[in-house]
């Protein structure tokens, strides 16, 4: 079956006055219908250059990125993105937020509603339809967020260091919550963290990108030996911190 | 999922009984605002009252400071002369029609230059300049241009409140989360799209406090306009009033200028109260 997601030797050079700054080279991977992988790398190694590629909103200075086969060239209704932030916009209620994505495509149809508000009440947060989102806790924002991706139909999430802004706890909560939604919602996923447990308590693959200019430095398989597998069970087993200490040791950091 | 039933509880669900220490500390709050509003009242009431006092006992001269019963004695004469209401009203429409113009102007400009950022760095400098330029100064060229008469106040009105509107406005633009415009580029949406689903809605404070400005501006500039040109409204009354001696007129035409001025502040801002619901 054809990759979901092909990165062709792709390369990013960003120009300033002050010189350029070659942010990505050579980047090749592919990632298959279902999987959940993950990039993780120094910051500034052009993690959020390379989701920004693949969504089509920045186009790469060299290669090309390919959706089930067909080139990037804009933005694509099959691609989701999730931002660090929840960017809920306050003078929106929770409703009228989860329909922004729709509105801007001009899809708001009753099927999509009803889509909408079904997604609401299957993750709790259809009593919360009318409130504001300074009425709401971080976590549920950030459900509130994947909502308003998820009702836009995206065959694929690109979420950029989309948990990182809420505190460890219910980062680990958030974590399994998101994760649970995405494997019922049937959607591949392509996140973007520098946190290297979350990367693996998550995935099927981890992409190591190097320190700037970004180049794939190593791609480790996660398999691990549980029957229904959750984030935070994940993290409970032996070969997690077998994998932890490996991309620990790839990463190669030095303070 | 089960973990997130507590994470679930809104903020404002979270009511617990109302305590003794809870209800002293509102009776407390509730106290404190009655003493200040009764205080502000008094220091207006006693105020007036000196100043009627001071003029009955001739402690200060009430032909060049004029005093309460005359002011109310000037209001009345004016009211059954059928004057009043024709001058209060002809500043009040200039005052409320360059403070309209001025906003909307402004912030179309300033639309525009936020739309292309290659003509807001030409502008930039002429920005800079008319901004300081002490607007006043164009009161002249404006008579000359336009007539002596209300469209030349309504133009010095705009000329004072334009340029501060067009640079708060696109301050607020400019500064509006890069993430969030960032989301809605996500989902496809154009520079349009843009700037009705984020930027217009995120300034929305920043345009209500231009507006907040702009009361102040547009009345400075009908009361200048009125200065050089008008044969009615307030800034006539004031003008006319000096330059006979009546400084009943004065006083009278300047209270009624505070209490106008005031009224207008407040519908921008209950306006404020309408438009920008939750405040983060
Ligand atoms: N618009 C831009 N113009 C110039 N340089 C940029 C721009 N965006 C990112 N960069 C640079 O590219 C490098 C990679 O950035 P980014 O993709 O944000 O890294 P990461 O997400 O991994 O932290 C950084 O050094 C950053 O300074
Ligand atoms: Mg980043």
């Amino acid at each position: 079956m054809k990759p979901v997601v092909e990165v062709h030797n792709v390369g990013m050079k960003y120009q300033s006055l002050n010189g350029e700054i070659t942010a990505l080279e050579n980047i090749n991977f592919s990632v298959q219908d279902g999987e959940f992988v993950s990039i993780v790398g120094p910051s500034g190694c052009g993690k959020s250059t390379l989701l920004s590629i693949i969504s089509g909103l920045i186009a790469s200075t060299s290669g090309a990125v390919l959706l089930s086969g067909e080139k990037v060239t804009g933005t694509s209704p099959k691609i989701g993105y999730m931002l660090q932030k929840d960017h809920l916009f306050n003078w929106r209620t929770i409703f009228q937020n989860v329909m922004l994505g729709l509105e801007i495509r001009k899809t708001v149809t009753s099927s999509a509603k009803e889509h909408a508000i079904k997604l609401l009440k299957t993750y709790g947060l259809y009593e919360f339809k009318d409130k504001y989102p300074n009425q709401l806790s971080g976590g549920m924002r950030q459900r509130v967020a994947l909502i308003r991706t998820l009702v836009t139909n995206p065959q694929i999430l690109l979420l950029d260091e989309a948990f990182s802004a809420l505190d460890y706890q219910t980062r680990l909560i958030v974590n399994d919550d998101i994760y649970d939604i995405i494997k019922k919602e049937n959607k591949t996923a392509l996140l973007v963290t520098h946190d290297i447990s979350e990367s693996i308590s998550m995935s099927d693959r981890v992409i190591l990108l190097s320190k700037r200019p970004g180049k794939v430095k190593n791609i480790y398989e996660i398999n691990f030996d549980i029957k229904n597998r959750t984030p935070f069970s994940s993290r409970e087993t032996p070969e997690f911190r077998y994998y932890f200490q490996e991309i620990w040791k790839g990463l190669d950091v030095h303070v | 999922m089960s973990k997130l039933k507590d994470d679930r509880v809104s903020k404002e669900t979270q009511v617990t009984k109302i305590s003794q220490e809870h209800i002293d500390y509102l009776h407390r709050v509730r106290m404190e605002k009655i003493s200040v509003r009764v205080i502000q009242i008094l220091i207006f009431g006693v105020a007036f009252l000196l100043w009627e006092i001071c003029a009955n006992t001739k402690i200060v001269d009430p032909f060049i400071t004029s005093q309460p019963s005359r002011v109310f004695n000037t209001m009345v004469r004016l009211y059954e002369d059928g004057v009043l209401f024709h001058h209060i009203g002809i500043t009040c429409w200039e005052a409320f029609l360059g403070f309209v113009l001025g906003t909307l102007v402004g912030t179309i400009i300033a639309i525009m230059l936020w739309w292309s950022e290659f003509l807001c760095k030409i502008l930039e400098p002429y920005l800079v300049i008319l901004n300081s330029l002490p607007k006043i100064a164009l009161g002249p060229v404006f008579i000359v241009w336009i007539g002596a008469g209300p469209p030349a106040i309504i133009v010095m009105t705009l000329a004072i409140s334009l340029i501060v509107t067009v640079l708060e406005v696109l301050n607020g633009f400019l500064t509006v989360d890069q993430e969030k415009i960032k989301l809605v580029q996500t989902f496809g949406g154009s520079k349009y799209q843009v700037l009705t689903k984020v930027v217009l809605p995120a300034s929305y404070p920043t345009i209500i406090n231009a507006l907040k400005i702009n009361v102040g501006l547009s009345w400075v500039g009908v009361i200048v306009g009125e200065f050089l040109v008008s044969k009615a409204g307030l800034g006539y009354l004031i003008v006319y009033g000096g330059q006979v001696f009546k400084l009943d007129l004065v006083m009278t035409s300047v209270i009624i200028l505070g209490v106008a001025a005031a009224v207008m502040y407040q519908g921008v801002v209950y306006l404020e109260r309408m438009l920008v619901k939750n405040k983060a």
